[in-house]
């Protein structure tokens, strides 16, 4: 099936069978590899992606549902080779261990900053529930979108 | 996976013609329950028909003292309308307690009223609020709708077109979710109309049902104190290693004394 997507602003038309996942044509046809693909059955979140702006994960998306969209992926975040504010942010905080997951968590809190600006952290805590990290105890994953949002100081002991 | 031919039909009518003419066909909207029981092969259509472009599925508005709600619309919509949020304030909540952001982003109401997942929360707000699913045909009432885990009064090539929700005096949701996927383990809705107090409950049992004895309580006493003596009966209720029967027995009534005090 023929399908146009727009990811991360550059058009792609390609040809897909229709049971290709979203999240295989993004890492196998198009070769962003960014978004990570962890359970494969909408548990863990580490696929979310930005479908015309909004958070879903990649792996309960057919390629051919994306036909028309506006995509974004965690390459889209900086394109300049620099870091977003938000990746700045888990550097800072050390928000990250492995980072399979941070791509997801990354592409799940830009919306929510957006239309969450000044979050607390139950707030963040519960944006945060259709992503599974099993590295970091989620700590210093909050702290760092609490820094990005600018509600916490950078002085402040991670532990 | 096995493969599938994928429909887009841009109209009501060539929805259900593909459907017809399909081998073993399966209708798409969100496709947030759908890839999940495709990939475990629970489901294995040979035509998959996508009702994500049709707009007659689509919008939110108020009608004859009743919330129509798109059979299209996502989880994050309804519980962000202010149509919604002005009317029915329980079911906006109740759509902001399904599963994660990501879910309610691209899971739609009627394919999770369609799907009937027996622990999907808006069957407990289609039962309380005494709904109507619209269907491309005709209209069922949320009591007939319901007919067992995963099975509806729809017929294979039916269409849910929109639920149109009552406006009551007033609603709560109250819900104890599975705490790794957000699914209810029981959920209750309480709802006040000038005709009485209807109690619907998800997550218990096989099939989403009324509490007759709590809403008979209540509509001679609407306070938590009126269903504190009521027991439920655990058998035929769900057992799994989340909760057992006795247990969401108990948390039936708990889940319905919390909705009814936050009625107020």
């Amino acid at each position: 099936m023929q399908i146009a997507v727009t990811v991360n602003g550059r058009l792609h038309e390609r040809s897909v069978e229709p049971r290709r996942l979203l999240c295989d044509f993004l890492r196998d046809d198009l070769g962003l590899t960014g978004t990570r693909v962890g359970c494969e059955h909408g548990a863990c979140g580490s696929c979310t992606i930005l479908v015309d702006g909004e958070s879903a994960r990649s792996c309960l998306m057919f390629a051919v549902q994306a036909d028309g969209a506006e995509l974004t992926t965690v390459e889209g975040l900086a394109p300049d080779g620099g870091l977003h504010p938000l990746q700045a942010a888990f550097r800072e905080a050390h928000g990250l261990q492995c980072g399979f997951c941070t791509p997801g968590i990354l592409m799940t809190m830009l919306p929510f900053l957006d239309e969450n600006p000044d979050p607390d952290e139950a707030e963040i805590r519960t944006a945060l529930s259709g992503n599974l990290c099993r590295c970091t105890g989620y700590q210093n994953i909050v702290k760092a979108v609490l820094i990005a949002a600018g509600v916490a100081t950078n002085g402040e002991s991670s532990q | 996976m096995h493969d599938f031919a994928f429909h887009r039909p841009s109209s009501l009518s060539d929805a259900v013609a593909a459907m017809q003419a399909a081998g073993e066909g399966k209708f798409m909207a969100g496709g947030q329950s759908l890839l999940p029981v495709m990939k475990l092969d629970l489901a294995q259509p040979t035509d998959v028909i996508s009702l994500a472009g049709l707009g007659e599925l689509r919008g939110i508005r108020v009608e004859d003292g009743a919330v129509v709600v798109g059979a299209a619309t996502t989880h994050a919509e309804v519980a962000d309308s202010d149509v919604v949020r002005g009317s029915i304030p329980a079911l906006a909540d109740l759509a902001g307690q399904i599963g994660d952001p990501q879910v309610r982003n691209r899971g739609t109401l009627g394919g999770s009223v369609a799907h009937a997942d027996p622990a999907a929360d808006y069957p407990a707000a289609l039962l309380a609020l005494g709904a109507t699913v619209v269907t491309d045909r005709r209209e069922i009432p949320a009591d007939d709708f319901f007919q067992g885990m995963f099975a509806t009064a729809l017929a294979e090539d039916e269409i849910v077109t929109a639920v149109r929700f009552p406006i009551p005096d007033g609603a709560a949701y109250a819900k104890f979710p599975n705490p790794a996927s957000k699914y209810a383990i029981v959920g209750v809705m309480v709802a006040r109309t000038g005709s009485g107090v209807r109690v619907g409950v998800t997550g218990a049992s096989p099939t989403p049902h009324r509490a007759s004895r709590f809403e008979a309580a209540l509509a001679a006493d609407f306070s938590p104190s009126a269903i504190a003596g009521i027991t439920i009966d655990p058998s035929g209720l769900a057992s799994d290693p989340d909760a057992s029967a006795a247990y969401r027995a108990h948390l039936v009534g708990v889940m319905a004394k919390r909705a009814v005090e936050a009625c107020g």
